[in-house]
């Protein structure tokens, strides 16, 4: 691996619901360094089907997503679990098996690694446990590991939902408008900790988001999307209202 | 200042024509089935007295029959519900998982299952049991596979139904971490399902154990094969016996059924 780490590159990337009406128009990055990526456009610009392409939970239409020296797109079965499972999501509905236990949440980040006869088993390897537990504590849900994760409020739910990611010891955290959900003082909790794993594990985690200042409150970089393309590609202070009318378009929402 | 009347009424004349016509349509139907069904009336008007007539033959209730035939019947009913019901999970788990359109997405696989649980359903087990009871001869094995082979239909459709109601985010969210298909079915479909899952199998194994009490009258073992010797044999008292115990065990059915139930949810 090259001294600036490449730890993804999307080049090319469309894709059509609908054969003739592309969501992605050609969408081209690449991630060298670790931190916070954020997305920021209006609905229905194509931001969460970009993340998902990247794990393919959605399929693209055309062009390719190197991960691991590898296309994603390319993979199939066993290498796109094995692709996926370096690749964590968060979601805005946090996903988690609502009926499930806190702690057997956080531990599901683990089943990528796990046969589906140890899964049955519940054969979860000591470590996994312990590490599970530390994390619970990190994200400050520690008592409440036994609890079904129905009981919880929306933002411990996410915070869940963040140890459910890290637990799969990705080299990068999707996040798909993680604190949308979320009131403000939640959203920045939740950004700050996914700020210190993003650190802590040194990856690059790309957080699809609405709000323009959480953006850059917390980002190092921040992709602007419009109508199916990127039109902002640079560091959170080079954004001026120029390039936010020509991501949102109008303007009498900036003050 | 001007006022303006507004028009308004519910139904336009069209729709007020159209409800008339249906209401005069099952008018029409229901005076036509009445004269095509041919009520003999001199049974129709001395029912009461047969009814009466009945029940004295019956009562009192033959109580001393209960431990010579009734007991081991019942059990044997209970076995055949309970058998047939275990063996449904076979076929209805497989075919409910094919007919689920967020499990596997071919239409293909979706009209097979489809075709196996119509086709099961659309026989009354009855004449399931009239089939089995001439392929394997009169007993007990011809009563548990009518009742598996009627089940797999219920069973097989709700569970599918459910499975296609459940929140598909967790699923999204367990095939994201690259976790195998079957991870993601233990783990993200299995504990969605599971309440409604039991709910469906013990309301089937209800409806078992009223149907396997019938099953007898074909032969199919059970207490209605000493249910139908008793009516042939014009032993009233004995038949109220009968009916009494089938009376108690549906009645102690449904008090299982909805504690298990309350317990599970």
């Amino acid at each position: 691996m090259s001294a600036a780490q490449r730890f993804l590159e999307v080049k090319g990337l469309k894709k059509e619901y609908v054969a003739g009406n592309p969501i992605l128009k050609g969408v081209d990055f690449s991630i060298d360094s670790p931190g916070i990526v954020a997305i920021i456009g209006p609905s229905g610009t194509g931001k969460s089907t970009l993340l998902r392409c990247i794990n393919r939970l959605i399929e693209p239409t055309a062009g390719q997503i190197i991960f691991d020296n590898s296309d994603v797109c390319l993979a199939s079965g066993k290498v796109l679990r094995h692709l996926r499972r370096q690749v964590a999501m968060v979601f805005q509905e946090y996903n988690l098996v609502e009926r499930l236990s806190v702690i057997e949440n956080v531990l599901s980040g683990r089943l990528g690694y796990m046969t589906s006869w140890q899964a049955w088993r519940r054969n979860y390897l000591q470590s996994d446990i312990n590490n599970a537990y530390e994390l619970l504590a990190a994200v400050g849900l520690e008592e409440h590991a036994n609890k079904r994760a129905d009981s919880l409020s929306g933002g411990q739910r996410q915070r869940v939902g963040i140890a459910r990611a890290v637990m799969q010891d990705p080299r990068i955290i999707l996040a798909d408008e993680p604190t949308s959900s979320l009131d403000p003082k939640t959203a920045v909790e939740i950004m700050e900790l996914l700020e210190k794993f993003a650190s802590e594990k040194n990856i690059p985690a790309l957080v699809n988001m609405h709000d323009v200042k959480l953006a850059q409150r917390f980002a190092k970089r921040i992709i602007g999307m419009s109508n199916g393309h990127i039109v902002y590609d640079g560091a959170p202070e080079g954004i001026t209202d120029e390039h936010l009318k020509k991501i949102y378009g109008g303007e009498s929402w900036l003050d | 200042m001007q006022k303006i009347d507004h028009h308004w009424q519910r139904f336009t004349l069209k729709q007020k024509l159209s409800r008339f016509t249906v209401y005069l349509f099952f008018i029409v139907a229901l005076v036509l089935s009445v004269r095509t069904v041919e009520i003999i009336p001199e049974f129709f008007f001395d029912a009461p007295e047969q009814m009466v007539d009945l029940f004295s033959r019956m009562w009192p209730i033959d109580f001393a029959f209960y431990p010579i035939s009734v007991h081991d019947a019942m059990i044997e009913t209970l076995n055949i519900a309970t058998l047939g019901t275990l063996f449904t999970l076979i076929f209805s788990i497989p075919l409910a998982l094919m007919n689920a359109s967020n499990i596997v997405a071919s239409p293909w696989a979706h009209w097979i299952a489809r075709f196996f649980l119509v086709s099961s359903r659309s026989v009354n087990s009855l004449v399931w049991a009239l089939l089995f009871v001439a392929i394997f001869g009169p007993g007990v094995l011809a009563g548990v596979l009518a009742i598996a082979f009627r089940s797999v239909g219920f069973v097989g459709k709700l569970l599918s139904e459910a499975l296609e109601e459940i929140d598909m985010g967790s699923v999204e969210a367990l095939r994201a971490t690259g976790a195998p298909w079957g991870a993601v079915m233990l783990k993200g479909y299995w504990p969605q399902v599971k309440p409604a899952f039991f709910s469906i199998v013990l309301f089937r194994w209800d409806i078992n154990v009223r149907e396997s009490a019938v099953l007898g009258l074909v032969g199919a073992g059970g207490i209605g094969v000493v249910l139908n010797d008793s009516m042939n044999l014009f032993q009233w008292q004995q038949v109220a016996m009968s009916l009494l115990a089938i009376f108690a065990v549906v009645v102690a059915a449904e008090v299982v059924v909805v504690n298990i139930r309350k317990r599970l949810i």
